[in-house]
């Protein structure tokens, strides 16, 4: 019988490839039933309030998704992406940035922008139809929402070997965090990533969020070899962490950014997590998946494990869950109230930003649009 | 004055970019040993070092990909495509990412980068290498489109492309790279003519013939063959495809009452209907003749055997100009 390099008995299954081990090898510092774990490559050096502090975050975050949703129902939204269930994965990573390093996020980045101090309106504001964004990648070193698969993985390569020629590698180095799906795996863009960014050695960490599905495409559509292990092959570091454990995420990104800001170059994380929700509001799971797969995963909820570590360890007490519940409430009182007070914006402003520079074409459009609203404005004051 | 061919002028242009700003970078497939295919960047890379005059890996959409990262950081990347027909892979990243990041960012972001595309046909090439998609790239807001036409040209507009802080798609006529003529390497770009405005090259009261690109040099040959047999043509090079300096476009057509558009791309869809129709509604009263479309013809570009007959050349010119006093 063949075996393989991990001593084991050669799997039977054509679709494996050689090498490939039984069962993939994951990072998990605190589990379902929320018990420490201990692991000698990521020893947790983290206090109670910061523990607390990351059980806060994830609750609020679920708390403006689900308003969100609420939102989209109502009509106040045109679409949302949620990210229910991906809440460890994103304020994990999220929260092992540092101040300078930068983030390329997708359209359900939710959590990692709440990290970044975004405030979420802006990304009410892009669901609601008002901008395309809109913010300032600067103001938080937090990229614009791509909504094309992949292509911000470029980008993401692209800043940091901007890093490399400020010479901003090595001592008090910063890095770059690129988010992306396990669908997007597939796209060219994000192998062309992979490739740039090991020939160069960028200080880039891709961080794959695999939630299993791809609309409707489960990960058998994308891949024969778990996704961490793709890395193997251009050249640079993969690992596997449970994406619905936050102190894993945070302590495996913590350690491939500081890897990156020293100039080790890339690695690729897969947090193997689920989409709990739908694709987006407009997506209905229940044509392609089976609801048992859903109950499964509703027993490894990212933030129920954090709730009864605090609880048993004795970390945290009602009052302080009770605070935080309230919290959220007002969190997502507010943001409610904003969305729906949101001023339409004013119809010329479409033409505005298109180019830096002077445009004599755009700017006639303008004006000619301008003079057709005004003349409906004349017909009113005629009447 | 020194005489250059068009090559060596987009060469001398680049150096002057790179040494004017320390931002500035060059990136693509063997732009750094061997200088590029076409010897553009010929020289650059000893110069500047293999951080500012980047070899890529051979992926397109990487290339533009990730300048406009570094553009994000701060950085002037001076993508180069190989040829005409390579640069689809990169068609999403310009359309999709450089060209709305912009107005997605509602104007936080700037993009200052130009994509370089060797374009057209007439050296033989085998298939792929003789493409001009120019009308592509016009057609996508965000996007500034230009096109060199002859070596001072080359020298002036590369540099004023890589100082816009829009993203610029800049054509050079691959088959024009060996053309030399007198360029002022000495004079810097104040008071040169805007890069997104269309010249008088050769003035004419009979008709006036709009090129650019690789078509310039053909169209004021034509010229010059038409005044033999007493006809006075007007020769004006677009430069710019997006925006079209349609002032300059139109003040001529009113002077001589008809127009005639030549480029090697494809008629249907290409720059010449959108000059035709923007004439058409401008200049309607002042028009002798139709407005007429000089290029390709509706097939792929063919096998070389083909292209004396699928380009457009002096005597389709002619035929055209002929063709406006038929009316």
């Amino acid at each position: 019988m063949a075996v393989n390099v991990a001593g084991q008995a050669a799997s039977p299954d054509s679709r494996r490839y050689p090498g490939q081990p039984e069962s993939a090898e994951t990072v998990q510092l605190l589990t379902p039933e929320g018990q420490l774990v201990e692991d000698p490559d990521y020893p947790l050096d983290i206090s109670a309030d910061q523990i607390k502090d990351l059980y806060r975050d994830l609750v609020l975050v679920r708390r403006i998704d689900f308003e969100a949703i609420a939102l989209q129902r109502q009509g106040e939204l045109g679409i949302w992406a949620s990210l229910l269930g991906q809440e460890a994965a994103q304020v994990g990573s999220g929260r092992a940035l540092g101040p300078r390093d930068m983030a390329f996020p997708t359209y359900r980045e939710h959590g990692v922008a709440w990290c970044r101090g975004l405030d979420p309106i802006k990304l009410l504001a892009l669901f609601r139809g008002v901008s395309h964004g809109g913010w300032d990648p600067k103001e938080h070193n937090f990229h614009l929402y791509t909504i094309v698969i992949g292509s911000q993985t470029l980008h993401a390569t692209g800043y940091a070997m901007g890093i490399q020629r400020d010479g901003a590698v090595g001592e008090d180095g910063e890095a770059v965090i690129a988010y992306f799906g396990d669908g997007a795996t597939s796209q060219g863009d994000v192998n062309e990533a992979f490739i740039w960014a090991s020939v160069s050695n960028a200080p880039v960490v891709f961080f794959c969020q695999n939630n299993q599905w791809a609309i409707s495409e489960p990960l058998e559509r994308q891949s024969r070899v778990p996704l961490y292990q793709r890395s193997q092959g251009f050249g640079f570091p993969g690992v596997r962490v449970d994406g619905n454990d936050v102190l894993g995420c945070l302590a495996v990104t913590t350690k491939a950014l500081q890897a990156a800001r020293e100039g080790q170059g890339p690695t690729l994380i897969e947090a193997f997590t689920y989409r709990m929700g739908a694709h987006t509001t407009t997506d209905d799971p229940t044509r392609y998946r089976l609801s048992a797969e859903l109950e499964s995963w509703k027993l490894k909820d990212p933030i129920e494990r954090v709730r009864q570590y605090l609880i048993r360890s004795e970390l945290a007490d009602m009052p302080f869950f009770d605070t935080v519940a309230a919290e959220a409430d007002q969190v997502g009182a507010r943001i409610r109230k904003a969305c729906q007070e949101m001023p339409g914006p004013p119809p010329p402003s479409m033409f505005d930003n298109v180019y830096a520079g002077a445009h004599a074409l755009l700017a006639s459009e303008r004006d000619q649009f301008e003079a057709y609203l005004d003349s409906f404005a004349d017909e009113e004051a005629a009447r | 004055m020194t005489r250059l061919t068009l090559s060596r002028a987009l060469n001398e242009g680049l150096r002057k970019a790179l040494e004017n700003d320390p931002k500035v970078l060059i990136m693509g497939e063997d732009v750094g040993k061997l200088g590029g295919v076409f010897r553009v960047t010929d020289g650059l890379q000893k110069d500047f070092g293999e951080d500012r005059v980047v070899d890529t890996p051979l992926a397109e959409s990487g290339i533009v990909g990730t300048a406009i990262g570094l553009a994000l950081r701060g950085y002037r990347p001076v993508c180069e495509i190989q040829f005409d027909g390579f640069v689809y892979p990169a068609f999403d990243q310009i359309v999709s990412q450089l060209a709305k990041m912009r107005y997605r960012s509602l104007g936080a972001v700037t993009l200052p980068v130009v994509v370089r595309i060797p374009c057209g046909g007439g050296i033989g090439a085998v298939e792929h290498h003789s493409e001009s998609p120019e009308a592509l790239f016009a057609h996508i807001p965000g996007l500034r489109v230009v096109a060199c036409g002859d070596p001072a040209d080359a020298y002036t507009m590369i540099q004023q492309s890589i100082s816009c802080d829009d993203p610029v798609i800049f054509f050079e006529p691959k088959r024009r790279y060996w053309d030399r003529a007198d360029v002022d390497v000495a004079r810097g770009l104040a008071g040169a003519l805007p890069v997104d405005r269309a010249r008088q090259l050769i003035p004419g009261t009979d008709v006036t013939v709009l090129a650019y690109g690789p078509m310039v040099k053909t169209c004021a040959e034509a010229a010059i063959a038409a005044g033999a047999d007493g006809r006075s043509v007007e020769v004006i090079d677009l430069r710019s495809l997006a925006p079209l300096d349609t002032e300059t476009i139109f003040e001529s057509v009113r002077r001589t009452g008809r127009c005639v558009v030549v480029h090697e791309a494809a008629v249907t869809g290409g720059l010449g209907a959108e000059v035709a129709a923007r004439v058409t509604e401008e200049c309607f009263y002042q028009l002798e003749a139709p407005v007429l479309r000089v290029g390709g013809y509706s097939t792929p570009y063919p096998p070389s055997k083909f292209e004396e007959h699928y380009l457009p050349d002096l005597d389709r010119v002619l035929d055209a100009v002929d063709r406006t006093f038929a009316y």
